[in-house]
């Protein structure tokens, strides 16, 4: 059995040992309890800096601000994995040594619960009056009748499991024991963690997400070309997803009176392979389930529907463009590139719709995240917006590398204010500008990962396994009649593993069985204990 | 007045009610303290549990008979704890049957009746918040600390119904009444609704388990200190030398302490579970994933794993009573680290409190 019992006070005698010798000592000091305690302390430990420092997978722009800001260790923290501290190789070994001992703990101990269901109760202690619950009286009754009480009351819905003996004296002994599932419980725990540990590991195989924008008329397929971000597990073929559609009909938002969100619903039509196309909604805490995907509602916001006119009266530019709330009154930042003019510098526009505009001479702000007046707040740039140069570019940034900002005579930018429906002139006479309406657009989550069930199954299977083990009393009863003439001597004992309240209550239980079978007496609890039952053999190990 | 300011009011009222509760409950442990000296005595029952076993060979019966039991269950580990650890011992007296002789006086009538006062204002203040917010009134670190210490009063009520504990109440009482004057004051938030990512039962249920579990965990926490306390207190020590610790002989043994431990931490500990659990799922459902390694997550993960370990240590070889003790306290600091620190110091996504740094 891999267990340790070297005390602390003899030192390891490797050299002798042998490889052999040495690799066994190593691992019964891996599957010791000790080391459990320590590598779970030690996990805990580990687990901090990652709620401190910026990490790379939730959000690597804080890790480039960190970097940025920190040269000087900045570097050396990235090389030791402080910023994917759950991925790192020192956090992954502390969690992975810890399941190694687990199961090196865990398995042995299969056997040994194997072994105790099959084994019977053990037979009666020699002397009962040592343990702290005892007890002893006499009756009139019959031994067999004592006995059979007794034996009911143990076994009746409390699972004792009633093993009768006889002792060379001549006295009768009942041994019961109760509360085999702790160990069980035990074990389905620790193994149901093995579990959930590998169900996750399966799951981050053969996962994959996507983020995509969806204005409302629109909609996207399930494909990885169709999402902004895309990211899969490595035993994933993302040429063979499920090819389901999804559109947007509409968005609903709506706000209490201060401008916080009460509630967000996107309907939704959802086609998948070989079904009729239905309609449905998305809710924040209620995903769609398509194609074994599940979509959820991340985030909204505007995408104003625009249209521009070139200096040749030729459109350049017509859709709806996202914009970023910047606030909770859905101050939205945007940029719109111009690239395809008929002659003349290419345009871009950086600046914020306010869906409740109040502008005053000096400032200008929404009041409310709904459309109540809605109004484009533009600055201009012309030149060259630097697409063609094959480096993809964000849509949310304007590349002015290549561009001069449109200012007036006297130098100060100029700033386009376009309320909604209206359509103005650009300076520099780059064009027109229309403000042509103000759909909404919702950001959606797409995950797809086979392993939720798994993981769910485990961790309820973990979590009743705690309880059972936790909380299943685990009893040892012991009852011994003798016959002395008429009278007959009913002793009990009992045992609890863990600190158990009720074991009192056990013995009480069982003796009121007896009481029940006739006159009976309670021996004066300061006499001497019967010793009549002593002999050579009781105290022999089974 | 509106509801929710109504609710602010009633909760002012139990915290003071509890104030003065927590004043009696000092005051009789004052008592029992003068008590104790005049008696003398100086109550040293030996910590190991070979007391209930009281030497002789015949103890080897019991020895026998136990080291089976134990055997079934521990030896795939180090074999039988270390007895002081107390687990592999036969069950120990009733909390209450160790009491050494002591009548309690009147404060501590007193400190009972305002205990059961403050908890039913504090019911009252809880239902007209959910009332005034049309929700579920723990949302937000306000909320949090207002039925966190109702459960830990609560679960000190039950308790005393079934057993004599009533020398926990200056513990729990105190804590309750500083958590909810900071509550009231640097944590409070007037009565709202909750944004659409709040909107789930599983928050319901997520962060009910878990304010019970922190109420669990308190009365837990306060029975691990008075047993370091009262440990310390036996062997010696000099910084407990004053008469006023001798009201620590008044109290039940070390080991029947560490056993009131035991059983709240081992409540806590799958009520915990549990709450990590429901959150997953909650997370899974409004965040499109159950885990993430948030800072809140991150900390809700290292609190069960400091309580895993205090389990652990309970039954590793070579832990004393006392070492598992301090796992106990270590489990709770990082509990209240992560109902606090983690909102004030570290953001994520977890914005309830309403005084986190960065906006999910
Ligand atoms: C992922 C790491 C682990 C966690 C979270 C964990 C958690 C727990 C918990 C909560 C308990 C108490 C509840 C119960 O009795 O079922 C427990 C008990 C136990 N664990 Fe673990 N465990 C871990 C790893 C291990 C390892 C590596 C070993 C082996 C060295 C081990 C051996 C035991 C034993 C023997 C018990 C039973 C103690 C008793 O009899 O009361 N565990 N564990």
């Amino acid at each position: 059995m891999a267990t340790t019992t070297s005390p602390p006070a003899s030192p390891p005698t490797l050299p002798r040992l042998g490889l052999r010798g040495a690799i066994r000592w190593v691992w019964r000091q891996l599957t010791s309890m000790r080391v459990a305690l320590m590598l779970l302390m030690l996990l805990a430990v580990v687990a901090v800096p990652g709620s401190i420092l910026p990490q790379r997978p939730q959000d690597a722009a804080a890790v480039a601000r960190y970097l940025a800001d920190n040269p000087d260790w900045g570097p050396l923290l990235d090389r030791l994995g402080f910023f994917d501290v759950y991925g790192s190789v020192w956090f992954s070994a502390v969690y992975l040594l810890l399941f190694v001992s687990l199961v090196g703990c865990i398995l042995p101990r299969i056997g040994a619960h194997a072994r105790a269901w099959r084994a019977r109760p053990p037979r009666a202690p020699r002397r009962f009056d040592r343990f702290e619950v005892h007890e002893t009286l006499s009756t009139e009754a019959g031994t067999d009748e004592v006995l059979a009480a007794a034996h009911r009351a143990l076994r009746g819905g409390r699972r004792f499991r009633v093993e009768p003996g006889e002792e060379p004296g001549g006295a009768r002994t009942l041994s019961a024991e109760r509360g085999y599932f702790r160990e069980t419980g035990n074990i389905v725990f620790h193994l149901a963690l093995v579990g959930l540990l590998i169900s996750v590991a399966t799951g981050q195989l053969l996962h994959y997400r996507g983020q995509v924008l969806v204005v409302e008329g629109r909609g996207f397929a399930n494909t990885p070309s169709a999402y902004d971000t895309f990211d899969a597990g490595s035993g994933v073929d993302t040429a063979s997803l499920v090819p389901f559609t999804v559109e947007l009909n509409s968005f609903t938002a709506s706000f209490d009176s201060a401008g916080r969100p009460t509630f967000f619903e996107a309907a939704v039509s959802v086609t998948e392979p070989d079904q009729a196309t239905r309609d449905t909604t998305i809710r924040v805490n209620r995903p769609l389930d398509a194609g074994g995907a599940k979509i959820y509602l991340a985030g909204n916001g505007y995408a104003p529907q625009l249209t521009v006119r070139d200096s040749d009266g030729n459109v350049a530019f017509e859709g709806p463009v996202p914009f970023l709330p910047q606030d909770a009154s859905y101050r939205s930042r945007g940029v719109v590139k111009v690239p395809d003019v008929t002659s003349g510098d290419q345009i871009g526009l950086v600046g914020y719709l306010l869906p409740t505009a109040v502008i005053t001479e000096d400032s200008a702000y929404s009041a409310y995240p709904q459309p109540g007046n809605p109004v484009l707040v533009l600055q201009v740039w012309r030149g060259d917006l630097g697409l063609d140069s094959g480096v993809p570019q964000n849509v949310y940034q304007l590349d002015t590398a290549g561009m001069a900002q449109v200012s007036d005579a006297d130098g100060t930018p100029v700033t386009v204010v376009v309320p909604l429906g209206e359509e103005v002139e650009l300076p520099g006479g780059l064009g027109t500008l229309s403000f042509d309406g103000l759909p909404r657009y919702v950001a959606l989550d797409m995950r797809y990962d086979p392993s939720l069930g798994w993981v769910l199954a485990f961790a309820l299977t973990a979590l009743v396994g705690l309880a059972v083990s936790l909380f299943t009393p685990r009893r040892r009863v012991w009852l011994r009649v003798a016959s002395d003439g008429e009278r007959r001597t009913v002793e009990a004992a009992a045992l609890a593993r863990a600190d158990d309240g009720g074991l009192a209550g056990e013995v009480e239980r069982v003796l009121d069985a007896v009481r029940e079978l006739g006159p009976w007496s309670q021996p004066d609890p300061d006499a001497a204990p019967t010793a009549a039952h002593d002999s050579e053999d009781v105290d022999e190990p089974r | 007045m509106n509801l929710g300011e109504l609710s602010t009011i009633v909760v002012w009222g139990a915290t003071t009610a509890y104030a003065i509760a927590f004043g009696a409950f000092a005051a009789d442990l004052a008592r029992r303290a003068e008590v104790a000296s005049t008696k003398r005595v100086r109550h040293t029952t030996p910590v190991l549990a070979g007391a209930l076993v009281s030497g002789g060979e015949a103890s080897a019966d019991v020895a026998e008979a136990d080291a089976d039991l134990d055997g079934l269950e521990n030896d795939a580990a180090d074999g039988p704890a270390d007895p002081e650890a107390a687990d592999d011992a036969p069950d120990g007296p009733d909390v209450a049957d160790e009491l050494p002789e002591y009548r309690p006086g009147k404060a501590l009538g007193i400190a009972m009746s305002l205990t059961t006062l403050g908890l039913g204002l504090q019911l009252a203040g809880i239902v007209l918040r959910g009332l005034a917010a049309e929700r579920i009134p723990w949302a937000n670190l306000y909320e949090f600390l207002v039925v966190g210490t109702f459960v830990a009063v609560l679960t000190f009520r039950i308790l005393c119904l079934r057993r004599d504990v009533r020398f926990l109440g200056a513990g729990v009482l105190g804590f309750s009444v500083v958590a909810l004057g900071l509550g009231l004051t640097a944590f409070y938030m007037p009565a709202q609704g909750v944004e659409p990512a709040l909107q789930s039962y599983w928050l319901v249920i997520h962060v009910t388990i878990a304010v019970i579990a922190t109420g669990v965990f308190t009365v837990a926490v306060s029975a691990s200190v008075l047993q370091l306390l009262k440990d310390a207190w036996e062997q010696g020590s000099p910084r407990l030398a004053h008469p006023r610790f001798r009201l620590l002989g008044q109290l039940p043994s070390v080991r029947s302490l560490e056993a009131l431990a035991f059983r709240l931490n081992a409540v806590g500990f799958v009520l915990w579970t549990f709450t990590v659990m429901a959150g997953a799922v909650w997370a899974e459902h409004a965040w499109s994933r159950f885990w993430g390694w948030d800072p809140k997550e991150v900390w809700s993960f290292i609190v069960w794993v400091v309580y895993a370990a205090y389990l652990h240590a309970r039954t590793t070889r070579g832990w004393s009573a006392r070492a598992v003790a301090w796992f106990s306290i270590a489990g709770f600091a990082v509990l209240i680290f992560n109902l606090t620190g983690v909102n004030m110091l570290l953001g994520g996504k977890h914005t309830y409190s309403g005084i986190s740094r960065s906006q999910g």
